[in-house]
């Protein structure tokens, strides 16, 4: 009996761990809302929708932030989706044993570095270097911010897209390699179509990625929270959320207007990531269930 | 086009992208060895017995970095206590307890979110909950259990997936001797999950070691003149010094810089190839 009840008491703490992270989810919304919502009670809402963010002479208009994370993400992401997916087929596909007991640890290592220290090899070598190249008044620009970016994303695209070339399964190629189709015609025509759900997963996550990252972003795009006003705003400074809320949040004063609005910029990030996390856990479920049918 | 002439032209096309893909894993896998190099060519001459084991003198640009290693390893010390016990136990909980239903469902769904939530917005919840509501201050505490939070996916899912592999017949032999669903995870599931539980471990403050964003507000500090005394002290530490010597102190030697970028990356890395180590011994040894 005794030994019954010790283990009862051992069910219950390893239920409601399991629970745990539905609660921190709960925390983290209601601590963003407690500190962020109040900024919509401060700042008029046309304000904070506004187009120029100059904090010192309270104007909060986020749109400039919003539109530099978008920009840097859609950089990031012309870079990361040919390098990462491109990686991975020939990592999945292609490569021989031996290539790929080299570049599995390569690719690790690439999503292992802290995101300051390629933060830091930005400032010190990709900056100076795109400035040299492309003849830019500076490199700290959201060109260096999106290349950056796009080798962040590239670990979270390749090892998710290789999972899903990995569960195409063997007699896909085998029947079109019968057919008389070679190994660049399986690939382009059989495998990566059959994957395309899981690849798409790895977009996604890829996106996620790209839009919360915080630190090589804010020491490489120059920090200037302007709207575009030519063409090729790509190559000048500019700045995300998720770097103004690391700049800002060291000198506000708490409870400042400034301070919940940078809190709302965190509830904006938090909901981003939430649709983009659902997303591409509905789309990896449903390739799931697919591949379960086409096998059964 | 008669037919060997499609076949030739498919054949050529063949290998033009084959060899397009080997050139862009190539752009892709060479940068990341190069800058490894680099930093190691570039950091090594600043590595000294000084530099490890003395404090910043003027204004950080000479003496060592001693008190940026020792917070990293209070903040890493401090992720682990709470962070394994409880990932830990919430993956036995997914593996072994949970049944197929709405909760689990639920369950997944926080974990998934809790991985993709941004780094400084981490940052901003345990400045929200742990620094101002329940007055921690800046401080190793309330840095330590915010790089908690973010670590528990990782830790969680590696778990999960350890216990997973472990054969179903494994189970169902424990509890056809009588034994109780907890001495079958504690005696049998768990020990044999060990390799990949403590791999996920290593993995999980791997990252909480690197990252910056989430301790700015929550208990890294700028330059203190001595060594943290208890948790409630705020304290140095390696990623957030690099960011402030490469942006906000002018004059910075950078041979200093490269030297501290790589006692981190000795750190990271580090962690990473004992990973694994043990994963790769552990999947040699396996008899399943």
């Amino acid at each position: 009996m005794e030994m019954v009840k010790g283990e009862r008491w051992i069910t219950w703490i390893i239920r409601i761990s399991g629970y745990s992270s539905i609660l921190f989810v709960s925390l983290i919304l209601i601590f963003l809302a407690r500190e962020g919502l109040p900024a919509l009670g401060k700042v008029p809402l046309g304000d904070l929708f506004g187009t120029r963010w100059y904090p010192i002479e309270s104007y909060f208009g986020i749109w400039p932030l919003i539109y530099g994370s978008v920009l840097v993400t859609v950089g990031a992401l012309l870079i990361g989706i040919p390098f990462g997916i491109g990686t991975a087929v020939y990592l999945s596909e292609l490569a021989p044993a031996w290539i790929k007991n080299i570049l599995k640890p390569v690719i690790e290592i690439l999503a292992g570095l802290p995101s300051v220290v390629l933060g830091f090899l930005g400032i010190q070598l990709v900056a100076p270097s795109f400035r040299e190249f492309l003849n830019l008044p500076t490199g700290l620009t959201a060109f260096t911010g999106a290349v950056l970016l796009g080798f962040i994303a590239i670990p979270t695209i390749v090892s998710i897209s290789e999972d899903a070339l990995n569960t195409v399964p063997a007699m896909y190629r085998q029947g079109a390699m019968a057919l008389g189709a070679n190994h660049w015609q399986t690939i382009w025509g059989v495998t990566v179509p059959a994957a395309r759900s899981g690849l798409l997963t790895a977009v996604m996550l890829g996106v996620g990625r790209a839009i919360g990252e915080t630190m090589a972003v804010m020491m490489v795009t120059g920090n200037a929270p302007v709207l575009p006003s030519s063409w090729n705003a790509l190559f000048l400074p500019a700045r995300t959320m998720t770097a103004t809320i690391a700049s800002e949040m060291g000198e506000v004063a708490t409870g400042s207007d400034h301070y919940h609005v940078l809190f709302f910029i965190g509830i904006v990030l938090f909901l981003i990531s939430l649709a983009v996390n659902l997303t591409a856990s509905s789309l990896a479920l449903r390739s799931k269930k697919r591949a379960e049918r086409l096998l059964s | 086009m008669d037919n060997s002439n499609y076949a030739q032209v498919s054949k050529r096309k063949a290998i033009v992208g084959v060899n397009l893909l080997r050139l862009i894993t190539f752009i892709t896998a060479v940068p990341v060895i190069g800058v490894i190099v680099y930093i190691i060519v570039r950091g090594a001459p600043a590595l000294s017995w000084e530099f490890l084991t003395a404090m910043p003198r003027d204004g950080m640009r000479a003496g060592g970095i001693m008190p940026a290693i020792v917070g990293t390893f209070y903040l890493a010390i401090g992720t682990a206590i709470f962070s394994v016990p409880l990932g830990v136990a919430a993956g036995i909980y997914i593996a072994e307890y949970a049944s197929d239903n709405r909760l689990t469902r639920l369950v997944r769904i926080a974990i998934i979110n809790l991985a993709g939530i941004p780094s400084v917005v981490y940052g901003l919840f345990g400045l929200g909950l742990f620094v101002l509501f329940l007055n921690f201050g800046t401080s190793i505490l309330a840095a330590s259990l915010t790089l908690s939070i973010m670590t528990l996916p990782v830790i969680i899912s590696t778990t999960e997936e350890a216990l997973r592999q472990v054969p179903n017949s494994f189970r169902v032999v424990s509890t056809s001797l009588g034994g109780t669903r907890w001495q079958t995870v504690k005696n049998i599931t768990l020990p044999q999950a060990m390799p990949g539980v403590v791999t996920g471990i290593i993995l999980g403050l791997e990252r909480a070691v690197g990252e910056t964003a989430p301790i700015m507000f929550t208990g890294a500090s700028f330059f203190l003149p001595m060594l943290p005394q208890s948790p409630m002290d705020a304290t140095m530490a390696l990623p957030y010094h690099i960011f402030v010597i490469s942006t906000s102190v002018p004059g910075m030697p950078v041979q200093i810089q490269y030297g501290t970028v790589l006692v981190l990356l000795v750190f990271v890395l580090g962690m990473n190839v004992i990973a694994t180590v043990i994963r790769n011994r552990a999947r040699a040894r396996r008899q399943w």
